[in-house]
């Protein structure tokens, strides 16, 4: 097969988002109803693209307080630490947890990054309809989705401490305001490559195909 | 957009339902990004609000100290926290770069003062033993200049008087520092009112000045004419007055302290301003001494001054009232004669007559006593030396009226005006002593001696002749004699059995005379015989008294 399939899309066929009934739309400049449940038909997410951007942005200004402000205060009787997530995982590499260190790194610096630059790197392409990798790029996707979930284990660490260790003076664990920018962070990216229409890669194949 | 040509069937694939157009333009999505940036925003605004003042703090040691872990505290309440610690360039300091919080910026002036509290055991007491488990921090005490500094030199010992404690600071000046120490007590009355804050050496070297605290409201008794001494240890001295021991508490004993004390004076006087100096004197008496108004006078004495000392009493029947300030010797060239010129200085207001009180200059004063001890001592008052102590030989100057002395008066043009003095009892006594000595050396013991001699010759003459005739004696007495011995013996040996005979008689005489011997046991007898007839002869007496007429009748028969 030489040319790529043709969109259901192009047929003029919509899939319903909530029980997923394909039905047929006649005029495309007017808002259509699902025939079988009444959901607001689209072809493609609605503003997918313009909600993805937002999502991200907001990602992306609350990364910065999340690795600047505080994550975590452990007080005991002789110290006092705050620590932000660097500081936390140098602190651990330094006390020898090289392993620890390695995987907080991993899942609380370098993931929720790719994160973001996957998705920013996604959208541009989506917007410039490019026709750059399509295969690539779904794949890249499936491991965001895949893998976004297990950006917060950051967050379970601090709040299964702060929960467990309260032992007055002698020892206490609390969650800075960097807690919770950092769970904003995860949280928004999560839901911004929820809002990324995948089928928005295709797109442009089919469009290359009919102006050929 | 679709395609014409190749449609697939689709008639069984449900239409959609049609809609009127909704007016939905508003994109609420654009709300998180919104108020991800005014978040975003308001914490950056906040941290640079809130972004501290850099300041650098130089020490001489980074003892216990670690950047991004000491605090900085003001009164226990943390401020800020050591950033850095870097080696300064010359290498001989540490330098500390810290951030202060921003509410405490007002603390940051020229005179504030940075100091690493750690544990330490001074002054009597023990600071900083929460650092022992806490780590050290930096303690601030808050200045009260208005001019702003971010530069500062820490003290390596914290200071002993925090800046807001009310009081007032004042310098004294002593010529060593005893056992004075930063952080030494200072008393009033034998009461804590104050601490040394710091001692140095004066720049010349000729001195050491102590800088000291006295809290309000006890600064007030520091007047212009207190005296300070340093009353540590024990003071114990031994001098013509006796042996003194002189303690203050006991953390003075043990660690030097500084007493004070303002003589009363008529008007009272004005009160000390702050940082007036005042000197440091090595006792209580030094300093009392001091303040009072000292005369000065020139005694000379012909005798030895031998146990008089520098600071002996001048004393005027047991009450002190100077003090020996020199001792010198003078050789006076035309006669060949050492005289012993003595200054002393002499406190006229001990002599506390009661018309003198109320005067307040001095030089009138001064006029008053001159008058006074010229009239004394036309009255004969002079000066003399006298022995504190036999035990010591200590000396010390005794002003009295001694019987007859020469008339003489105060040479007031002498500078220092010389003092009439007469010779002491101790030069008397070797005067005396002298001429005993003199009067022995005057006999004629040579010519004696030589009579001795003479008699002694002839005494020897005479024991040889005395010789002589008791050898001849020997040759002629000893025969006859040793005879004469014989017999002598001889006479003896009878004269033993005479008496052996008579000791015979003498115990028949003991056997006859014993109780139990048959001469005895008669005579009781007879005795006891003599008795009865006695009795017989009193019953017939008594017969014939009352019957007389029976010596002629006999005796009457009795009656029936």
């Amino acid at each position: 097969m030489s040319a790529p399939p043709k969109s259901a899309a192009s047929y003029g066929l919509c899939s319903c988002h909530v029980c997923r009934l394909v039905s047929r739309r006649t005029d495309f400049s007017a808002p259509a109803l699902c025939p079988r449940c009444g959901t607001l038909l689209h072809f493609r997410r609605p503003r997918s693209v313009t909600r993805c951007w937002a999502l991200l942005i907001a990602s992306f200004i609350l990364y910065i307080p999340a690795n600047t402000l505080t994550i975590m205060e452990t007080g005991s009787l002789i110290s006092y630490r705050r620590d932000t997530i660097l500081s936390g995982i140098v602190h651990l590499w330094n006390t020898g947890s090289y392993l620890i260190a390695a995987v907080v790194f991993i899942a609380s610096v370098t993931i929720p990054l790719l994160k973001l630059i996957s998705l920013t790197l996604l959208l541009i392409s989506v917007q410039r309809r490019s026709l750059w990798h399509p295969r690539e790029r779904t794949r890249l996707y499936r491991m965001l989705e895949l893998v976004g979930r297990w950006s917060m284990l950051d967050i379970y660490v601090v709040t299964l401490l702060a929960a467990l260790v309260q032992l007055g003076n002698m020892a206490v664990v609390k969650a800075g305001p960097g807690a919770v920018a950092f769970g904003a962070v995860v949280v928004l990216t999560m839901f911004a490559s929820m809002q990324f229409d995948p089928r928005l890669i295709w797109d442009p194949m089919q469009r290359k195909e009919t102006h050929d | 957009m679709t395609d014409q040509n190749d449609k697939p069937d689709l008639s069984d694939v449900p239409a959609a339902v049609s809609e009127p157009r909704r007016r939905f333009s508003v994109q609420l999505v654009w709300i998180i990004p919104i108020v991800a940036a005014l978040i975003g925003l308001s914490l950056a605004v906040k941290a640079f609000i809130d972004r501290g003042e850099m300041i650098t703090i130089t020490f001489q040691t980074g003892e216990g100290m670690e950047a991004g872990k000491t605090k900085i505290k003001y009164k226990d309440v943390q401020i800020g926290e050591v950033k850095s610690l870097a080696i300064s360039k010359d290498r001989a300091h540490v330098v500390v770069t810290a951030e202060i919080s921003r509410d405490a910026k007002g603390l940051l002036v020229k005179d504030t003062r940075f100091w690493v509290v750690r544990p330490r055991i001074s002054g009597g007491n023990v600071t900083g033993l929460s650092t022992l488990i806490g780590g050290s921090y930096i303690g601030v005490d808050a200045g009260t200049s208005t001019d702003r500094r971010d530069e500062f030199i820490g003290l390596e010992t914290p200071p002993a008087v925090s800046l807001d404690v009310p009081g007032r600071q004042f310098v004294l000046r002593a010529a060593d520092a005893g056992s004075i120490d930063t952080g030494s007590p200072i008393f009033y009355r034998r009461y804590q009112v104050g601490q040394v804050t710091a001692t140095t050496l004066d720049k010349d070297g000729k001195g050491v000045t102590v800088t000291v605290f006295i809290r309000a409201p006890f600064d007030r008794y520091v007047k212009t004419n207190t005296v300070f001494w340093q009353a540590s240890g024990i003071d114990l001295s031994l001098n013509a007055g006796g042996l003194k021991l002189n303690t203050e508490s006991m953390v003075s004993v043990l660690l030097g302290g500084i007493a004070l004390e303002t003589p009363d004076r008529n008007p009272p006087t004005q009160e000390a301003p702050v940082d007036a100096a005042f000197p440091l004197f090595a006792s209580k008496d030094d300093a009392l001494k001091h303040g009072q108004l000292g005369v000065p006078f020139l005694l000379t004495f012909n005798e030895s001054v031998r146990g008089l000392v520098v600071g002996a009493p001048v004393d005027l029947r047991g009450v002190t009232v100077g003090e020996v300030t020199k001792i010198g010797v003078s050789l006076d060239r035309s006669r060949t004669e050492f005289s012993m010129p003595v200054e002393i200085v002499f406190y006229p207001e001990r002599l506390s007559s009661a018309n003198a009180r109320g005067k307040s200059a001095d030089q009138a004063k001064l006029a008053d006593y001159r008058q006074l001890l010229d009239q004394l001592v036309a009255h004969g008052f002079r000066a003399e030396l006298k022995t504190g102590s036999l035990l010591t030989g200590q000396l010390y100057v005794s002003l009295d009226f001694p019987p007859h002395p020469r008339p003489a008066s105060i040479r007031w043009g002498n500078s220092p005006p010389g003092f009439p003095t007469v010779p002491g009892q101790m030069g008397q006594l070797q005067k005396s002593l002298m001429q005993i000595i003199q009067r022995i050396d005057k006999l004629p013991l040579e010519q004696l001696t030589g009579d001795a001699g003479k008699s002694m010759h002839s005494l020897d003459s005479t024991l040889k002749s005395a010789d002589k005739l008791l050898k001849n004696l020997d040759n002629s007495l000893v025969p006859e004699a040793r005879s004469v011995l014989v017999e002598a013996r001889q006479s003896i040996e009878e004269v033993k059995k005479t008496l052996g005979e008579a000791r015979k008689t003498l115990g028949g005489a003991n056997q006859v005379l014993s109780s139990d011997a048959p001469l005895q046991t008669d005579m009781r007898e007879t005795l006891r015989e003599v008795s009865r007839a006695a009795q017989a002869l009193r019953v017939l007496g008594d017969y014939l008294e009352q019957h007389p007429e029976s010596l002629l009748r006999g005796k009457k028969e009795d009656k029936p």
